[in-house]
């Protein structure tokens, strides 16, 4: 588990003196995405790095609005097509597949790279289907798109995967259409069609949220059990920790466009260093709890990305943004320290402050 | 889809003949109410007496209310004889009684100006699709650009310039002025190539009106189908983005248009009033307009008629239409 930090540690968070290949399978370096608006720049992501392992699963925790979606379309290269107005978003950084950089490359290439080496899965399977065309054909065009085969062998294949993703007869429901489906089966569609070029990288954008607790865990139990069977590297992003809990090796927590917190999904769950992560902690029911307690919600709403807080991002929620000596929560930005073990966190307040206030204060509540 | 055309098919037949109820509702009770005596209307005011009373009873307007609409609704299916003493004819069907003017019955007189009407509507309405599809695919794509920006300003003159003054401009130049085009409607039996030269300035007049109605429908749909879950889909499953467009988006962008474009065909279908007169052609719409001077009741009503059933039927075949582009419509 640890082996994806060793190998990439050195990369992350600070610039890279030489320009050695990389060696993760997915390595995102200082990752930019801004969006120029009338009100001014949007800085949706604001410097983002982290190592990806095939075989392994990399949680990108955060609220609304922290970047999360936007860092999985631009790993995608899907804010660059179809931006047919004035204003683009500017994308800069690296992106590492497989040793190919992504940013740099012939859009086209990059086109020829979805669906076949990366690949992803949207929040909304409802909305992500087109109304129009049955499963079978949707899934048949992703096959078609990148193999030279005719419709009869494409649509076996569409038939092998909606088996394969669990749905019951499947080589009748492939002529279904989306509305005939209930929202854990199109997701499963939806899955199917993700899976149907054995991708490399598969992207999960909140794959559970517009759906039933009750399918919920069916469909994360089926992205692992086919992470197993297919050996990708997977991200999943969502809000919600305990899918991580669930499936991630490792946690990243996003925060205002950038990595707060980073770790393995035990150094984040046990020995979590940032103040935000606390909050999300202890937003998040567990069954373990005493009934009458209640949820601790962290206060005030996200950041404005346009105007992102002077010095920490999370400084005017923080309840212990006074904690370090001087004004440095409000005028300085933080960044991202090893706090041992491959185990980092952008927070200003000094390790013995922190352990201080985890062990006398958080812990206990949780 | 067979229970489904067969549950449409019933129901353009219930809403024919509500149609036919409210037309004859207006045309037959109003002149009642209102004091207009239609055998008056039909043989002017100088007839004595007796000789209203023979086209009243000839008409049936003595009759009670039911029989006449009985006889209405059976002239319009099968014909009708009207007799006074002695005096008897039949009108074929569909009967819509005798013109208060010429005393010629309606039907043939509608029959001659249909095709010009029909020949006006669908010679437009290639062209306006051709150019409101395109342009609006092209100013939503190009958003901003300067396409956009002239396309639209040319759909924008396109809605707010009336027919008479673009269509009068275009006959003056391009028929009067430089002579390339007749300024005179052809039967198309008589010589095609003169009707096409007679038809293309009412053609191009009113698919610019029409065309840019279009134009500004399709950028606004497509824009909003742009922005849709199921395109990035697409995309990332690493669709070409021409196909994306063409495949995914364009699909989603001829619903509505489909809608508007039924309506639109079934309205016109009772005469480009404006366009008509602008160009002179003998259609439906210049009948209209004479007949509604002249208050010529049973005109009106043919043309009436003939325009709701188009409108009926028109969304009769937007509604299978629906049915074969999307889905969910078939279960509905």
């Amino acid at each position: 588990m640890t082996d994806t930090h060793k190998s990439g540690t050195a990369a992350v968070g600070e610039p890279v003196a030489d320009a050695r290949p990389p060696r993760a399978f997915l390595e995102v370096r200082d990752l930019k995405v801004h969006f120029p608006t009338e009100d001014g720049l949007v800085k949706s992501v604001d410097g983002l790095s982290f190592n990806l392992e095939k075989g392994k699963t990399l949680g990108i925790v955060g609220e609304s609005g922290s970047g999360k979606s936007v860092t999985s379309l631009g790993i995608m290269g899907l804010h660059t097509v179809g931006q047919y107005g004035r204003r683009k978003a500017q994308l800069s950084g690296e992106i590492w597949l497989d040793g190919q950089e992504l940013l740099s490359s012939d859009p086209d290439h990059v086109r020829k790279l979805r669906g076949r080496e990366m690949a992803m899965i949207f929040q909304d399977p409802l909305s992500a289907l087109h109304p129009y065309f049955t499963i079978g054909h949707q899934i048949v065009e992703a096959y078609r798109v990148h193999h030279d085969v005719d419709k009869k062998t494409a649509k076996k294949r569409a038939v092998e995967l909606l088996d394969r993703v669990g749905i019951p007869q499947p080589d009748q429901r492939v002529n279904s259409y989306p509305h005939e489906f209930s929202g854990g089966m199109r997701q499963r569609a939806m899955i199917a069609m993700s899976l149907v070029n054995n991708p490399e990288l598969l992207i999960a954008d909140e794959p559970t949220t517009a759906l039933d607790v009750t399918v919920q865990a069916q469909i994360l139990d089926l992205i692992r059990d086919l992470q197993k069977e297919f050996g990708s590297a997977v991200i999943i992003i969502t809000h919600d920790l305990g899918v991580v809990a669930e499936l991630a090796d490792d946690i990243l927590v996003m925060y205002g466009g950038r990595c707060v917190e980073y770790g393995t999904a035990e150094q984040v769950f046990y020995e979590p260093e940032h103040p935000y992560t606390w909050g999300l902690l202890g937003s998040m029911p567990r069954i373990d709890r005493e009934q009458t307690e209640r949820l601790i919600p962290v206060k005030g709403s996200p950041p404005s990305l346009i105007n992102v807080p002077d010095g920490c991002a999370f400084n005017p929620r923080c309840p212990y943004a006074d904690v370090p000596k001087g004004n440095v929560t409000r005028t300085r930005r933080p960044e991202l320290r090893d706090v041992g073990g491959g185990h980092r966190s952008a927070c200003h307040m000094e390790k013995a402050d922190r352990e201080r206030i985890w062990n006398e204060e958080i812990a206990p509540k949780l | 889809m067979l229970t489904y055309l067969i549950r449409r098919l019933f129901a353009v037949a219930v809403m024919l003949v509500v149609v036919m109820l409210a037309v004859f509702g207006i045309f037959f009770l109003i002149p009642e109410w209102t004091g207009l005596d239609p055998a008056t209307m039909f043989a002017g005011k100088q007839t004595d007496a007796q000789a209203l009373e023979g086209i009243r009873q000839k008409l049936g307007l003595d009759d009670p209310i039911l029989v006449q609409l009985f006889d209405f609704f059976r002239g319009i299916l099968v014909g009708r004889d009207y007799s006074s003493a002695g005096d008897s004819y039949h009108c074929e069907a569909p009967c819509f009684g005798y013109s208060f003017k010429t005393e010629q019955a309606v039907w043939p007189i509608l029959a001659d100006r249909l095709p010009v009407t029909m020949g006006l509507a669908a010679g437009a309405v290639i062209i306006w699709l051709i150019i409101g599809l395109s342009a609006g695919v092209v100013s939503a794509l190009r958003r901003g650009s300067f396409w956009d920006r002239a396309a639209m300003s040319m759909a924008l003159s396109g809605v707010s310039l009336p027919i008479y003054f673009t269509g009068l401009l275009s006959l003056a130049i391009f028929s009067y002025g430089l002579g390339l085009v007749s300024n005179e409607y052809t039967p198309m039996e008589e010589s095609f190539s003169l009707w096409f030269s007679g038809m293309i300035l009412p053609w191009v007049t009113l698919a610019f009106l029409f065309g840019a109605m279009y134009a500004r429908l399709t950028r606004a749909t497509m824009l909003e189908v742009m922005g849709e879950d199921y395109i990035r889909t697409a995309r990332a499953k690493g669709v070409r983005e021409p196909v994306v467009i063409r495949k995914h988006a364009m699909r989603s962008t001829m619903t509505p248009i489909i809608t508007l474009l039924g309506v639109d065909l079934g309205a016109l279908m009772g005469g480009a009033i404006l366009t008509e007169t602008t160009f002179s052609l003998p259609g439906l719409g210049q009948a209209v307009l004479k007949a509604i001077g002249e208050k010529d009741l049973p005109l009106i009503l043919g043309v009436t008629l003939i325009t709701a059933s188009a409108v009926v039927i028109a969304n009769l075949i937007v509604d299978l239409l629906y049915g074969v582009i999307d889905p969910r419509v078939r279960l509905a």
